[in-house]
């Protein structure tokens, strides 16, 4: 579904992944894990062109979406970026607009005006969120009075409503107690039904028990890549098992 | 003999005085000011300081219908061209402009700010009033704008940089075009802000006299047309408060009070936007 091949990503003269190729299967979750600073994020937001938005970034390399190149001159950041949707760290509601306005931010702001198409949608992106229930009687109010994991899961809820095929998942959950982190993670196995999904962890156990796929980073470069069960119970490289078994990173 | 805890204190009591009495110096002929302006400016609030023009010298009575209309006029013509403008141009600079070109803008913006009035207004009467052959609202209106202008960007600016970026990033990961995301997330998170600004700004030209002498000219009669002289009410204060006469006299203490509750009434207002955005904000 989303592949890179040999990807380079450098920001001004300092190099930040250095030849990465990796494939993201379609309706798999792949985990990316690796000590900080190893370019995990940096490698998430090429896969959206988010990078573009830091002065002095540049990427090298293929990224495709379904065989086709996501950097081609002829294609559109803001094209790109509908299809492949994203989830941050921290969640970031827009505070100034409502529940219902936060969901469908993406489509309004695009300029679908249907009131009807909206509601749906909204209602929809909300139920495969897990949120519905929780707001469907304020969805007037204002996001800032959810709780942290309330408002991830609007924050879910708003980038699935763009209807995108790729989600990209920035440690959705270390901001997170565990309670809410099972609920996204619960989420993420429903969505894997009909989208790709990639999630940047610190979290081991989260890597291990909520994904299907594992890659491994380290300083930039691919370590091992694999099915999660294979990564975490019978690794190739002695670093890796280094790494997940907690000796060092 | 005091010992060295008793000097540190008595050291620490001393510099707290010495700041307490820069605090008077700075805050008594303030309140003085407003106190003599209140007691000389309240017996002039008429109802015909409001309805009235002001009558020739010699004539006991009449108001500043026609400087007050005319501040509204010329600060109104003003704030029209000013504030879109200066928006604009800060939305530009913070949310596209590379950043060096948003340096090398603001740094201009920073020197403008700190041109003086009467600069402003000698602009304003080489691009107006001279090819006209006649002063008018209209240029006064222009000088205003000059002025008004580098300190809506400015506080546009300081508010659209307080507008968290990882609002943005989740508009551009939401595949919202550029313009959207400056226009309806930044600008409305930074609204109350920059509206605040705006009235900072507004009270800020409402006073200005000295570019008002050669665009706005003043006039003694009641005039709304955009090209002709036009009186306003820091330049009648001005032009009355140093004529011989009483009555004068009580015409520039009125304005000038109507003239501070104005500003007062904006910046107050300015307060409230502020108190309850935020109060909402966190609700």
């Amino acid at each position: 579904m989303l592949a890179c091949q040999d990807l380079h990503i450098s920001f001004d003269a300092k190099a930040v992944i250095a030849g990465i190729s990796l494939d993201f299967p379609a309706r798999q979750i792949t985990a990316i894990i690796g000590p900080s600073g190893c370019g995990k994020s940096t490698l998430l937001r090429a896969f959206n062109r988010m990078h573009e938005l830091t002065p002095g970034a540049r990427v090298r390399g293929r990224i495709t979406l379904a065989g086709k190149d996501i950097y081609d001159p002829k294609e559109d950041a803001v094209r790109v970026r509908r299809r492949i949707g994203m989830v941050f760290q921290k969640p970031n509601p827009f505070p100034t607009l409502s529940i219902f306005d936060n969901v469908v931010a993406g489509l309004r702001l695009s300029g679908l005006r249907n009131r009807s198409l909206l509601q749906g949608t909204a209602e929809t992106a909300l139920r495969d969120a897990a949120l519905w229930d929780e707001v469907k009687d304020r969805l007037k109010g204002s996001p800032m009075s959810l709780s942290g994991g309330q408002q991830q899961r609007l924050c879910i809820a708003r980038a699935l409503a763009v209807g995108p095929e790729v989600l990209l998942m920035d440690e959705p959950c270390s901001a997170l107690d565990p309670i809410a982190t099972a609920k996204i993670e619960e989420l993420m196995f429903r969505l894997r039904e009909r989208l790709t999904v990639v999630i940047v962890t610190h979290n081991m156990q989260q890597a291990a028990r909520a994904s299907d796929r594992t890659a491994f980073l380290w300083m930039g470069e691919l370590v091992e890549t694999g099915d999660t069960e294979a990564i975490f119970t019978t690794p190739k490289k002695s670093m890796t098992e280094d790494y997940i078994t907690g000796r060092f990173g | 003999m005091m010992t060295r805890n008793q000097l540190r204190r008595a050291h620490g009591r001393f510099m707290e005085a010495i700041c307490l009495l820069a605090t008077l110096l700075a805050v008594a002929p303030l309140a003085a000011f407003l106190w003599h302006l209140v007691a000389m400016g309240a017996g002039a609030m008429t109802a015909d300081l409001f309805t009235q023009v002001p009558l020739p010298p010699g004539e006991s009575g009449g108001g500043l219908k026609n400087a007050l209309a005319g501040s509204l006029a010329v600060v109104g013509l003003a704030t029209l061209a000013g504030i879109p403008v200066g928006i604009g141009a800060a939305i530009y600079m913070t949310e596209f402009a590379r950043p060096r070109l948003a340096f090398l803008l603001r740094f201009a913006c920073d020197i403008l700010s700190g041109i003086p009035s009467i600069v402003m207004g000698l602009l304003a009467y080489q691009l107006l009033v001279r090819p006209q052959h006649h002063f008018s609202a209209l240029s006064g209106a222009l000088a205003l704008a000059f002025l008004m202008l580098p300190v809506v960007v400015i506080t546009t600016q300081e508010m659209l940089h307080l507008v968290p970026g990882n609002l943005r990033e989740a508009g551009h990961a939401l595949g919202i075009p550029a313009w959207r995301i400056a226009t309806s997330i930044s600008m409305r998170a930074a609204a109350p802000g920059v509206l605040t600004g705006a009235l900072l700004a507004v009270s800020r030209i409402a006073g200005e006299t000295a570019p008002m002498l050669f665009t706005a000219f003043g006039n003694p009669y009641f005039s709304l047309d955009p090209q002709a002289p036009i009186a306003t009410l820091p330049h009648s204060i001005f032009t009355y408060a140093i004529s011989p006469y009483d009555d004068w006299h009580r015409l520039a203490w009125g304005g000038a009070l109507m003239l501070v509750l104005g500003i007062l009434g904006a910046t107050l207002l300015s307060r409230f936007i502020l108190w309850w955005h935020q109060r909402h904000l966190h609700a």
